[in-house]
């Protein structure tokens, strides 16, 4: 796939965070990742500092996902993201001010400080906290599109634990008899909040989206090629009317749920960090081109930072 | 022509005019056309937006919800009222929540039409009159049909504005006929209309002028019809007067025609079919009480059904719901 074929920088955003024009493919791609990165560590520390007012669900470890997906969506595509939503949302929009605005709960946050963290809406794009009731909500959507006949995908990103909500299976259900034109995207990070996947899901999680005839494709990849690969293929086939498809994606989590609520076995994460995003698809650009996009999203967002402080 | 009728032909004439409007539901589709025959032949008229569903009520509001995100116009039907348990996060959580959580990018004017109330031995789980457990929800509207409000205009302004709205409609009133007042009468009570600012009007039935009732009485839906039959009775047979306010729209209240017949009253008996306590009568004695305390001759009275189960036993399930009798208990002592 060339890279014409992949989603532009949105119009308005700052190159330096969304790719830069010309730049290669592989350069975007990382640059994009270090972009949601930094972003939430950035979050985390001015939680630390008590800039911030709430909590937060950072996607550290997770940011392949968003970037291969929303790679491949369009004009008239729709995202509905859950509480773990920022690196979705910055994929999509690259709307780092309004995003960090929001969180600082100010008026000119993405939702005037009304929704904050977890329940962000921008074109193209929502989010809501509770478990489960956005994938029904992402299905209306799709049926929209079914009705209007324009050819667009609505995607629902939810996580292994959401897989609890019973809502889920009648959505399921609903969108593969109508043929909607649904990708929902399962990111199983193996955590739900502190409770492992051995505890919380019985069976197999594929099997779950199978019974319903609903075609699976299942990855356990934190390699950001890879996944756009997949994504790519997955959307072109929701896209064509072939019905609702599941692209269930093993990854994992690297910080914990929301700010400082983490059990998890140390050498387990340490393990993790090893086969991180960045890591993976770092290796594939020398290190003086890291180097200098590393250096050009931090003096990005630290203006993002200083211009959001400011707001009023 | 009866009640069932007037909707359906109501939510033909939607379908016809608004190409955003869709029908989901379980049992809804042709030939069976619905459990109460509200949607007969609707499906085979618009069979790609008039869809009949599993028995899934939380996906059927939550994917009406993401149609009306969408742009869409969805009017969900609920077999029985009951159910809207089922119903109830994608009521809290998403529906009512968008517009105000995503300030003003979104709005999810969902329709919700549920079937509901006793007197009929359904029994415990298909009798019920929950929307009580609604009313209070912010920036859901809850609306009740009544006879006394043609259902086109009611959908009119459902379709019109961009609020979620949960419609209950009394199984009784389905073989009813509608009757709308007409110049100033509703058969022989005198009837007034009061342009509730926001919401749709609010009807004022009494067998005299207002100014010489006695009691008001605040009551919607299956249980205003009761109500006028026993306000009607009372005048001729005791001479008893009381105006009765039948409103639309349950919540948000527009308290003001109410206020207006309590202050020349002094007496307000309130009447739901639903459990006693926590209820719209309990909202109405509050608000009534704080507004109008020193013009009161009496507490206000809150007429409701007991608060247990609804027995499936026909005897029994009249002794816990209100009916005929409760209401005119209460309007012969609040005219004591």
């Amino acid at each position: 796939m060339s890279s014409t074929a992949l989603a532009p920088a949105p119009a308005g955003t700052d190159e330096r965070l969304t790719g830069v024009p010309g730049e290669p493919l592989a350069h975007r791609r990382y640059r994009r990742m270090r972009f949601i990165r930094r972003f939430e560590e950035t979050l985390l520390q001015l939680f630390e500092e008590g800039a911030l007012n709430g909590t937060t669900h950072a996607c550290i470890g997770q940011e392949a996902d968003a970037v291969a997906v929303t790679e491949h969506l369009a004009d008239g595509d729709h995202i509905f993201s859950n509480h773990r939503c920022h690196g979705h949302y910055l994929a999509h929009s690259g709307d780092a001010l309004g995003l960090m605005a929001e969180i600082m709960g100010k008026e000119a946050g993405v939702c005037r400080g009304m929704g904050g963290s977890q329940h962000i809406c921008a074109p193209g794009f929502k989010s809501n906290g509770v478990q489960g009731g956005i994938v029904p909500n992402a299905a209306g959507i799709a049926l929209a599109n079914q009705l209007d006949g324009d050819g667009a995908v609505s995607v629902v990103f939810i996580g292994d634990g959401t897989l609890g909500e019973g809502v889920v299976y009648e959505t399921l259900n609903m969108a593969a008899l109508w043929r909607l034109p649904l990708l929902v995207v399962c990111e199983d990070n193996r955590w739900a909040q502190s409770t492992p996947v051995a505890a919380n899901l019985a069976g197999d999680m594929a099997a779950r989206f199978a019974a319903f005839g609903v075609p699976v494709r299942e990855i356990d990849s934190t390699d950001v090629e890879e996944l756009s690969t997949v994504a790519g293929e997955e959307v072109a086939a929701v896209r064509a009317g072939d019905g609702p498809r599941v692209l269930l994606i093993h990854t994992y989590r690297l910080c914990h749920h929301s700010k400082s609520d983490d059990e998890r076995p140390q050498d387990e994460i340490d393990a993790h960090w090893l086969v991180e995003p960045l890591v993976v698809h770092g290796r594939r650009l020398d290190g003086a081109d890291r180097s200098r996009i590393d250096d050009e999203v931090e003096a990005a967002l630290a203006e993002v930072v200083a211009t959001a402080r400011a707001l009023p | 022509m009866i009640f069932a009728k007037e909707l359906n032909d109501t939510l033909r004439g939607a379908l016809t005019g608004d190409r955003r409007v869709v029908l989901l539901g379980e049992d809804i589709a042709d030939p069976y056309g619905g459990a109460f025959k509200v949607t007969r032949g609707l499906s085979t008229a618009f069979p790609q937006r008039v869809r009949t569903t599993p028995i899934s009520e939380g996906a059927i509001a939550g994917i009406s919800a993401g149609l009306a995100l969408a742009g869409y116009r969805p009017i969900a039907e609920v077999m029985f009222g009951d159910f809207l348990t089922l119903m109830f996060d994608q009521v809290v959580n998403h529906m009512a929540k968008y517009q105000a959580m995503y300030a003003g990018q979104a709005t999810c004017p969902v329709v919700i039409r549920a079937a509901t109330g006793g007197h009929r031995g359904y029994g415990p789980t298909h009798s019920q009159s929950l929307e009580k457990h609604f009313l209070g929800v912010p920036h859901l509207r809850v609306v009740a049909a009544s006879l006394y409000h043609d259902p086109r205009t009611v959908f009119a302004d459902f379709l019109g504005r961009d609020e979620p709205v949960l419609y209950v409609e009394h199984k009784l009133l389905y073989p009813q006929h509608l009757t709308s007042p007409v110049n100033g009468r509703v058969g022989d009570l005198i009837a007034g209309s009061d342009a509730s600012p926001g919401a749709l009007p609010t009807i004022r039935l009494s067998a005299v002028p207002a100014e010489d009732c006695s009691v008001s009485v605040l009551a919607y839906g299956y249980q205003a019809h009761l109500a006028a039959q026993v306000i009607e009775r009372l005048a001729i047979e005791e001479e008893i007067f009381a105006e009765l306010i039948v409103p639309a729209q349950i919540a948000p209240m527009d308290w003001a025609p109410v206020e207006r017949s309590v202050a020349v009253t002094g007496r307000l008996v309130t009447v739901e079919e639903g459990a006693d306590g926590w209820s719209w009568g309990a909202e109405a004695a509050s608000v009534i009480s704080r507004r109008l305390f020193g013009r009161l001759d009496r507490p206000v009275d809150v007429v409701a059904s007991d608060a247990t189960v609804i027995p499936s036993s026909k005897t029994k399930e009249a002794a816990v719901l209100v009916g005929s009798a409760r209401i005119e208990a209460a309007i012969r002592a609040a005219a004591n």
